[in-house]
């Protein structure tokens, strides 16, 4: 069995600043980590190989930095790591990114045919959850979104059954290999990278394909790939009105003083409260 | 278009991109009814209400997408469809459409897409819409933004502007789509305001005879397990909230917001960094990367107000924030601020509104029995 994995290096969002005056990204030393998202992915592929001796590639597209990402994944103890890396590859939008990344996983299947393709449900940086559905597409497999559980999977057959998070349930899914499946957040956790792996990982050469390597049509990649332009980014509007400070001497001061303008403000939230909580009651929730 | 939005501040600069011809003839908004188990989304009526708003500003019309199973029920859907402010909605029923599966819906849309060439599609950012919206555009080769909190036209191009936040919730930006149709665009649950209901409204029904065939869809339903509602935050629809932050401290001081909570009947929520730093249930998570909430009241207590919460919250009709840093951003945006240290605000709100509404209904039950003796 062949495993791809898709991942992709995000600067860690929490440690993202803007500059008070100029209202522009600070990205100098922003650090940056694997889409969490991605080793959820990254893990259930690992499990796999666990069981079956599965072979894991990991890809990304990314600028030539992201190759720390990569050797992560290989400490993990992901078999291969593929860096996509081209200048005429930056700027893409989720159209071009999941063209780029259907065209290398060909090239990867050429070489060597794949049964299941891995990512994470969304990315932190960008939140679509947009490349997964386009990968499926793009390269006509079957795509099984928002997997929370794989039930069975069966390569002689060819098939996989896995549970899916919909709205208000779980939709358990027969599906047919190869398929792309984009994993649920909390459905499993990252292993610790074992020594062996971690020396390998700091030594392994990593491929590195470009333009060339995946036979890319150039008006599909990129800012020209791209259909969907940022026209204009902007900072947060204050309101007209900044929020009233409640003045008190003591905690209990405040907190008297903030329900007795809450109540005389929005008159009809404490009876909107009395009921909900009245509410509450019948339905036997202990209060 | 949301609050946090400041597009006057700045022009909008537009890459020069000629739509080619065959676009041009492309007229209608569309939005995509979202049902499982004979329950339509409300994300699908939010987006009517802005629908309507964008097809009213282009001068065309508004149309609800369904497509679903042969049966009454999904016919039944077209009303209320029409009750929601479209103009006309495209039915598509066939058996194969019986549940929501990505290979067969993604056909089903394409083909309508192709066969009425609406210029915008909106679809709810739920687990179905996102599954389809991606797979759509790809197969369209048309662009998709996700989990829009502003929708707009530009009366200069007729062009759909969406705004979302972006570099991890810190800043806005708008984005457009030049060259291809049909416009398309995610926004999550409770983004955009319900719509007032009008029964009377009749919608024109547009039925489209699909050629699907069960054979070539490969992926099969086996079950559905329902959520049991009751051990799931119901974050979205809540009334009342009390959310806690990295000002907090400490994972222990995230019981003193729990406690809050009960006191009110409120729901927990949590800030991104909180959830990340393993404090609260991802489940919990208020924010661009999490729920959308539009409560009567909303709590935040230790949480600074980034773009990436704040556009998850501000929809609340009274927001108060409890943190030690006056200058935290989230007071550019609450009705209150209550300065202080968390830790000893919250326990000190807690006993408050525990006595009031003691007081309150103790006031009420002297009423009732006053009015029950007569003597009112």
């Amino acid at each position: 069995m062949h495993i791809a994995v898709c991942i992709k290096q995000v600067p860690d969002s929490a440690q993202i600043r803007v500059h008070p005056v100029t209202n522009t990204i600070m990205r100098q030393g922003v650090p940056t980590i694997i889409n969490p998202y991605d080793l959820f992915a990254l893990e259930e592929a690992l499990r796999i190989k666990d069981e079956t001796g599965a072979r894991i590639t990991v890809l990304t597209m990314g600028p030539p930095q992201a190759e720390e990402a990569l050797r992560k994944c290989l400490s993990f103890g992901a078999d291969d790591a593929i860096l996509i890396t081209d200048k005429v590859f930056s700027g893409a939008d989720t159209l071009a990114t999941s063209y780029v990344l259907a065209a290398a996983l060909k090239a990867l299947d050429a070489q060597d045919p794949l049964d299941l393709i891995f990512t994470g449900k969304q990315t932190i940086d960008g939140d679509t959850a947009q490349v997964g559905p386009g990968i499926a597409i793009r390269l006509g497999h079957q795509l099984l979104t928002y997997v929370s559980k794989i039930r069975e999977l069966d390569p002689a057959n060819r098939h996989i059954v896995v549970e899916r998070r919909a709205e208000g349930g779980v939709q358990v899914l027969r599906s047919a290999l190869p398929a792309v499946v984009t994993m649920l957040e909390g459905t499993n956790e990252i292993r610790f990278a074992g020594m062996p792996d971690m020396f390998r990982a700091a030594r392994q050469e990593l491929k590195r394909w470009n333009r060339d390597d995946i036979a890319a049509d150039l008006t599909q990649v990129g800012l020209k790939g791209s259909p969907t332009v940022v026209a204009q980014v902007f900072g947060p509007k204050p309101k007209a009105i900044k929020a009233l400070r409640i003045e008190g001497d003591t905690p209990e001061a405040i907190a008297e003083a903030f329900i007795d303008k809450l109540f005389t403000d929005f008159p009809q939230l404490e009876a909107a409260l009395l009921e909900h909580l009245d509410q509450l009651g019948q339905q036997g929730v202990t209060q | 278009m949301s609050d946090a939005l400041d597009t006057a501040a700045k022009p909008i600069k537009k890459p020069k991109r000629v739509l080619p011809e065959r676009f041009k003839s492309y007229k209608g908004v569309w939005v995509f009814i979202e049902h499982e188990h004979g329950h339509v989304h409300p994300v699908s009526w939010e987006l009517l209400g802005k629908g309507r708003e964008l097809a009213d500003k282009l001068g065309v019309e508004l149309a609800g997408v369904l497509m679903g199973g042969d049966g009454d029920e999904i016919r039944a859907i077209t009303a209320e469809v029409g009750a929601h402010g479209t103009d006309l909605c495209y039915l598509a029923q066939h058996p194969v459409l019986h549940d929501y599966r990505n290979q067969s819906y993604t056909l089903g849309m394409t083909e309508l897409v192709n066969t009425y060439q609406p210029e915008i599609l909106l679809l709810g950012a739920t687990t179905q819409g996102r599954d389809l919206a991606g797979s759509v555009a790809t197969t369209l080769l048309t662009g998709l933004t996700a989990d829009c909190t502003g929708l707009d036209i530009d009366p200069s191009d007729r062009s759909l502007l969406s705004s979302r936040p972006t570099f991890g919730g810190s800043l806005m930006c708008t984005i457009v789509n030049l060259a291809t149709r049909p416009q398309m665009a995610t926004v999550r649950p409770r983004v955009m305001p319900m719509p007032a209901r009008d029964p009377a409204r009749p919608a024109r029904v547009v039925e489209h005879a699909l050629q699907l065939d069960e054979s070539a869809i490969v992926t099969k339903v086996l079950d559905f397990i329902p959520d049991a509602r009751a051990d799931k935050p119901q974050l979205p629809f809540a009334d009342f909230i009390v959310s806690g932050g990295r000002g907090l401290g400490k994972p222990e001081n995230f019981q003193l917001v729990a406690e809050l909570a009960r006191t009110l009947g409120a729901e927990v929520g949590a800030s991104r960094p909180a959830v990340h730093a393993g404090w609260a249930d991802a489940e919990r998570q208020v924010g661009q990367s999490g729920k959308t909430v539009r409560p009567k009241l909303y709590i935040a207590a230790g949480i600074s107000g980034a773009v990436q919460h704040r556009v998850g919250m501000e929809g609340a009709d009274a927001i108060a924030g409890i943190n030690l840093d006056p200058g935290a951003p989230l007071f550019d945006f609450a009705n209150y601020a209550l300065i202080g240290n968390v830790t000893e605000l919250l326990p000190a709100l807690d006993k408050a509104f525990a006595r009031r509404l003691a007081t309150a209904r103790t006031q009420r039950a002297q009423a009732h029995e006053e009015a029950d003796r007569g003597e009112v």
